[in-house]
């Protein structure tokens, strides 16, 4: 058990050395550095020159590529291309936003996706099921931007119900965010409620259908302790995983929605970095991202690994 | 209602609707009673309706199924007519269910406990203190040694055998007055098969609970059930006391079944019952078995036979059941014996071993060495040119692992393949030239597996012949239909796909496709396991029928000692990846044999009420081999010593080629089994 | 005892494919799906002939004119007909994303069958390699790819077909191990077939369907990914018309102008549900449960 809880611990810190790696070569091989962004396009010569002597940029990748990653392990995470903040400090108020976001979404969205999941994989093919598993694949399919749109339209410009955008600052109090944060976290919640339900549905169906519960069945256990005691342990476990790429899809992929919203996310600052081209702070950002990418999916794992006895006890028979 | 029936099913039909839109029947006017005290068996192949019939028998239909006529009874009540609570009452409780598969019957996120608490909860009018205690006595009633530990062990940390001891006991917990028991065995090793049968027998004797005995085994109905019912496409052909239905079946399929299985105490090769059954809803107005019958007339074909008293008052659905003993019911097929101690050798293995187990990178950089036992040891055969070796032994004992091994598809950690011109073999496929490969052709136990599923039946044959003779065109065509032709398939199975053929069928195709190569030597891995007896029984007497024709050297593995009686000229018994004795299969099969091949060929279930296993030795999984001694250790009932634990047995040779590996002389072990030799009286 | 269906006889592979069409266009779904997606192709073919107006006209005189006569849909902002450029705004995305599904299905297809069947060490780098790459999100590489090289359509297909290839990779392999532990596979390496004939022969034939399935998942993503980058201004240029740009356009002027967004909306709308209903109408036919797949 511990043995194997430390080989996932290594892969992921390797896949995440990976990560840095390629991150790093991205933006090497992008053409301009942090002190073309920072001067300028027109930038040339010996200022240009000093630039780099400043910040190091011409010493070789590799020796850079060091240094930046060894810093980052210490949590310093550079200097912003404007040369003055810290991208550590400009990072934290917006992981707080994000995070704020996520919890919103996911405290909505998991228990809803989950009861919905077992209602239509209990009730398969009865029209309830027809009619969740029909909407489901349009909150799944269609864009961010459009439902935003469409539910802005609604809500805030017809029915005038609640604000369209968010104005607050991104360093203000959590409270300030609400109502604000609403039809953001509805749009969220929506995406993320059809991707998990789809998966318990069919889980469910799956379980309903095994041997050991035909058997429980016929072992005259009541319906509802048959669901909950023997179907929903098994049922859910698969859940787990699609829950932790979520999570991870909310503190790093919702670039749309934060900027339909002008919500001050990650998202919107690793837009806003990539045009102005500032360069560090992409890179940082990248960083962060697959790494919670990375150690959500590690802890889903060892999550799995201990809620399902097949792999908690390595001793097995065939 | 009779009072003293538990069960009692009146002229059920169901069925399901077809694609077609038609109404499909599975079952077909059935009756069946099961009194107080006694065991009725329920027999019949795949696709039969036993299990519905059990099933349906809880109450229970599984999805699409519809009950078309008929009735249910469990005790006074129709199932079919109780409400929910009333259902989950009665099910677990007074009528309880053993499953066919355990392992998967059992729900994988509760412990045995658990399971078995909740049996006594919903059943038992314990309190709940006292279900610790009566969880153990269950454990303990069905034979399990030290049930503390098993009690928290969750299901897939049991053996098969351990697994289906927990679902007797759970349905024991109830107190049932009724047991159904779905398949019971299927799937075990036969010494597991013969100590599970034994329990049920004596949990009968002691409760005097009924018994509904469902499996596709005779050699399992034979020993505990009183009343026989065999099925037929879903209907009951014959029934009667089991000896009326085992020693004078007189319905010509019972016949048929019982001259198709293979048995310990008779050499023949079983004959096979031609064709298939029809599909549900395909029996038309006559006789469901019409089209395989050896004595049907033209009243078979235009009217549905009753069921009605026949022979010896059993009943018989057929026309002809007094005409039905002039069908044979033993095997009779002539076995080829191609083996001769002086051919010329086709193969040799030399001393192999093989490792599962791949050492640790920690363990490597740090350069230990790997001292757990290789999976496979030891293992030096010599195959002559013509013979075939049959490799008989429980699962796990590596039987398969030996033939991945010689097909090159698992290499070897030490040891060789030496072809008998003396050519050596590379451990690898990859290193072996078209040629080697060529020369050894495996077939697969599951041709759904080994068959790909999206090339039809031309492209699979075609592979070999294209790529070891470089046919084409029109001569590619032809040896392809020969080859169908030679395993009794007509050119026009060419162009279908495998899921358009039967289970028998495929099994013939992926026999064609190893013939395709004109190989030295055919490796066959359970090739029969997955297949009715009665098409077993046809594949066995192909198998046979090209080893005269071609002098084809095989190869056969099975876990089934009677198959393997039955078309082996040699036998070699292997246990935990050793050998433990080898020789002709008339010398194997008799005295005196090494302790572990006694242990197995006394468990062997006869589709006979006279032949009773004999067990010697605990049914214990071994998931290991020792490290040191006689692999057979830990079960044998032989066992001298502290010799047998610490060093490894001798091979002692006998004439004939026939050797054993063991620290018991020879002479005494056959004093020692000549004493309680019981197994083949009359044949031996 | 099984209940189900007895298979449908297929004898050639032409055979098979037209069964699953059948098989698809039986099901509500896939009838909807499929209509709406031939609908949108069609209409992306045929839009330049039947527009009513140019797309690029202007006219200052209507700006954000009502729906009426004229204008079905009424004018944008600059007063060009909306019903004009909605039923145009979809033909550069199906054209990028038309080139850059297959493109991507078919690399990361055969790298994943390749890893698949090969297995061992090198599969295990592999993997490593994948997982780094989908850890970032699909917006950061894009918009990394795009703000260097630009949004030409022959830096577009390259880059999507590139990203979502990738994914493609992880599903292929799952499909070839399940495949490759089986029984004709093990056959074909005993007779001595060639790593590559077992890959064409063995492996393709039966990781086809979860392919299939894969690609048109992988289009409508593509898609999404496409109007998103447009909707933030990173996609087509002006005046090219593009359901993403219109609606990003359309959107400061929503609380008087709404028509403005809701033809985009439902042109856009409608060609990714067609898309997603064919996808689950075809995984359901092929017997592949689309909702296992982890969403990447």
């Amino acid at each position: 058990m511990l043995q194997i809880l430390f080989r996932r611990l290594f892969l992921g810190f390797v896949t995440v050395v990976v990560v840095s790696m390629i991150i790093f070569a991205g933006v090497e091989i992008l053409p301009g550095d942090a002190c073309t962004a920072f001067l300028e396009r027109e930038a040339k010569g010996l200022i240009l020159e000093s630039c780099r002597e400043d910040l190091g940029l011409n010493r070789p990748a590799v020796e850079r590529y060091f240094d930046w990653a060894w810093n980052a392990l210490q949590g310093d995470l550079g200097i912003s291309a404007n040369g003055k903040d810290s991208i550590a400090s400009l990072v934290g108020a917006r992981l707080g936003n994000s995070l704020l976001l996520a919890v919103c979404a996911l405290s909505i969205g998991v228990p809803l996706a989950i009861i919905l999941g077992i209602v239509t994989g209990l009730w398969r093919d009865k029209p309830i099921d027809l009619l969740i598993s029909t909407s489901v694949i349009f909150a799944m399919t269609i864009p961010e931007f459009v439902s935003s749109t469409v539910l802005i339209l609604v809500f805030s410009a017809w029915l005038g119900w609640l604000p369209g955008i968010v104005l607050t600052s991104a360093s203000a109090p959590i409270s300030e965010f609400f109502p604000e944060i609403i039809l953001p976290v509805v749009v969220l919640s929506m995406v993320m409620t059809a991707h998990i339900l789809r998966m318990v549905r069919s889980s469910v169906i799956e379980v309903m259908g095994s041997d050991y519960i035909q058997m429980a069945t016929l072992k005259g256990v009541p319906y509802w302790r048959m669901v909950f005691l023997h179907a929903l342990p098994n049922a859910l476990l698969p859940a787990i995983n699609i829950i932790a790429l979520t999570i991870a899809w909310l503190l790093g992929g919702v670039v749309v929605v934060e900027v339909v919203f002008n919500y001050p996310g990650l998202g919107r600052m690793m837009i806003d970095s990539i045009s102005d081209r500032d360069l560090p702070v992409v890179q940082a950002l990248a960083l962060i991202v697959a790494t919670v990418y990375v150690f959500v999916n590690l802890s889903a794992d060892m999550l799995t690994m201990i809620a399902n006895p097949r792999l908690r006890t390595l001793y097995t028979r065939k | 209602m009779n009072k003293s029936s538990i069960i009692e099913i009146r002229d059920i039909s169901i069925g399901f609707t077809g694609r077609s839109g038609h109404t499909l029947p599975v079952l077909r006017n059935i009756n069946l009673t099961v009194k107080r005290g006694e065991t009725v068996g329920l027999v019949g192949e795949s696709g039969s309706g036993k299990s519905t019939l059990a099933l349906a028998a809880m109450g229970y239909l599984k999805r699409g199924l519809r009950i078309l006529e008929g009735t249910c009874h469990f005790k006074d009540q129709n199932m079919f007519t109780l409400g929910r609570t009333e259902l989950e009452k009665i099910r677990g409780g007074k009528l309880g269910l053993v499953p066919q598969n355990s392992g998967q019957s059992l729900t994988p996120t509760l412990r045995i406990g658990q399971q078995l608490t909740e049996a006594l909860r919903l059943h038992s009018k314990l309190k709940s203190e006292q279900y610790h205690r009566r969880v153990l006595e269950l454990l303990t009633q069905v034979r399990l040694p030290d049930p503390e530990t098993v009690v928290v062990r969750f299901p897939h940390e049991l053996s098969g055998g351990q697994q289906q001891r927990v679902a007797i006991a759970m349905a024991l917990a109830g107190e049932p007055d009724a047991l159904l028991l779905d398949e019971p065995t299927t799937g075990l090793d036969v010494t597991t098969q013969a100590h599970i049968l034994e329990l049920l027998r004596d949990l009968a004797a002691d409760t005097g609970m009924a018994m509904l005995y469902v499996s596709h085994d005779l050699g399992a109905i034979a020993q505990v059930c009183d009343r026989v019912m065999v099925m037929y496409a879903g209907e009951v052909v014959l029934e009667g006391t089991t000896r009326q239905v085992l020693k004078a079946p007189s319905h010509p399929y019972a016949r048929g079944l019982l001259a198709s299985i293979p048995k310990l105490s008779d050499p023949h090769l079983p004959s096979a019952l031609k064709g298939r059954p029809p599909a549900p809803g395909g029996a038309g107005n006559g006789c469901a078995f019409v089209e395989r019958c050896g004595i049907a007339s033209e009243i078979c074909r235009s009217t549905r036979p009753s069921l009605a008293s026949g022979p010896g008052n059993a009943l018989v659905r057929c026309h002809h059941a007094n005409l039905s003993n002039r069908l044979s019911m033993t095997p009779d097929g002539k076995k080829v014996c191609n083996a001769d101690p002086n051919a010329e050798p086709a193969i040799y293995l030399d001393n192999l071993s093989i490792r599962y187990s791949k050492q640790s990178l920690i363990n490597r950089l740090c350069g230990k060495k790997d001292i757990s036992p290789a999976t496979v040891d030891n293992i030096s055969i010599t195959l002559t040119k013509g013979e075939t070796l049959g490799l008989v032994g429980e699962s796990g004992s590596g039987k398969s692992t030996i033939l991945k091994t010689v097909a090159g598809l698992l290499p070897p950690a030490n040891g060789s393949i030496v072809f008998g011109d003396g050519e050596n073999l590379p451990r690898e496929v990859e290193q072996r030239c078209p040629n080697h490969l060529r020369r050894i052709q495996l077939v697969f136990q599951n041709p759904d597996d080994s068959l790909n599923p999206r090339h039809t039946i031309a492209e699979i044959l075609e592979q070999p012949l294209k790529l070891y003779f470089s046919l084409t065109g029109q001569a590619l065509l032809e040896r392809s239909t020969e080859l169908l032709e030679l395993v009794r398939l007509g050119a026009h199975y060419l162009d279908r796909l495998p899921s358009q053929l039967s289970g028998g069928e495929k099994q013939r195709v992926a026999i064609a496709r190893a013939f395709a190569a004109e190989p030295d030597l055919i490796l066959c891995d359970e090739v029969t396991s997955a297949l009715d007896v009665s098409v077993q029984a046809a594949v066995l007497n192909l198998l046979n029928e090209l080893k005269q024709k071609q002098g084809t050297t095989y190869v056969f593995v099975s876990h089934d000692l009677a198959v393997v009686r039955a078309l082996s000229d040699r036998v070699a018994v292997l246990y935990q990846g050793r050998l433990c004795e080898i020789g002709p299969a008339a010398d194997v099969y008799s005295t005196p044999s090494h302790p572990y091949t006694e242990v197995l060929l006394n468990a062997v279930l006869e589709p006979d009420p006279d032949i009773r296993p004999k067990l010697t030795t605990d049914d214990v999984v071994e998931l290991a081999p020792p490290t040191q001694g006689c692999p057979f250790q830990r079960r044998c009932p032989r066992k001298l010593g502290k010799i047998c634990d610490t060093e490894n047995p001798p091979w002692q040779q006998k004439e004939n080629g026939h050797s054993i590996c063991c620290h018991i002389a020879i002479e005494q072990l056959e004093s020692m089994q000549f004493e309680e030799i019981n197994i083949e009286p009359a044949s031996a | 005892m099984t209940v189900s269906a007895t298979a449908i006889p297929q004898n050639s592979t032409l055979d098979h494919f037209s069964s699953i069409l059948r098989d698809v266009l039986s099901r509500p779904s896939g009838a909807v799906g499929l209509f709406l997606v031939v609908f949108h192709i069609i209409l992306a073919l045929i839009s330049p002939y039947i527009a009513p107006y140019d797309f690029k006209e202007m006219n200052s005189t209507m700006m954000l004119a009502d729906p009426g006569i004229n204008h079905w849909l009424g004018t944008d902002h600059l007063g060009r007909d909306v019903f004009s450029r909605t039923i145009q705004g979809g033909r550069e995305a199906m054209l990028v994303t038309g080139i850059a599904t297959p493109v991507a299905v078919i690399w990361g297809g055969m790298v994943g069958i390749f890893f698949g069947l090969v297995g061992g060490r090198l599969d295990e780098v592999m993997m490593r390699l994948v997982d780094a790459f989908l850890s970032l999100p699909w917006i950061l590489k894009m918009l990394l790819l795009i703000v260097t090289f630009g949004t030409s359509i022959l830096v577009l297909v390259p880059t999507l077909a590139f990203i979502y290839g990738i994914p493609v990779i992880r599903i292929a392999r799952a499909a070839t191990q399940d495949v490759v532990a089986r029984d004709f596979v093990s056959a074909a390496r005993a007779r001595g077939n060639s790593r590559a004939t077992i890959m064409r022969r063995e492996l393709l034939p039966n990781v086809l369907d979860s392919l299939m399935v894969e690609g048109a998942m992988r289009w409508s993503w593509m898609l999404l990914a496409f109007s998103s980058l447009s909707f933030l201004g990173f996609g087509v240029s002006p005046p090219t018309p593009d359901w993403g740009l219109m609606i990003s356009d359309a959107r400061g002027f929503m609380s008087f102008a709404p028509w403005g967004v809701l033809g985009p909306v439902i042109a856009l709308s409608s060609l990714i549900i067609g898309i997603n209903l064919t996808a689950d109408a075809l995984a359901k036919s092929l017997g592949i449960d689309r909702a296992q797949k982890a969403t990447v």
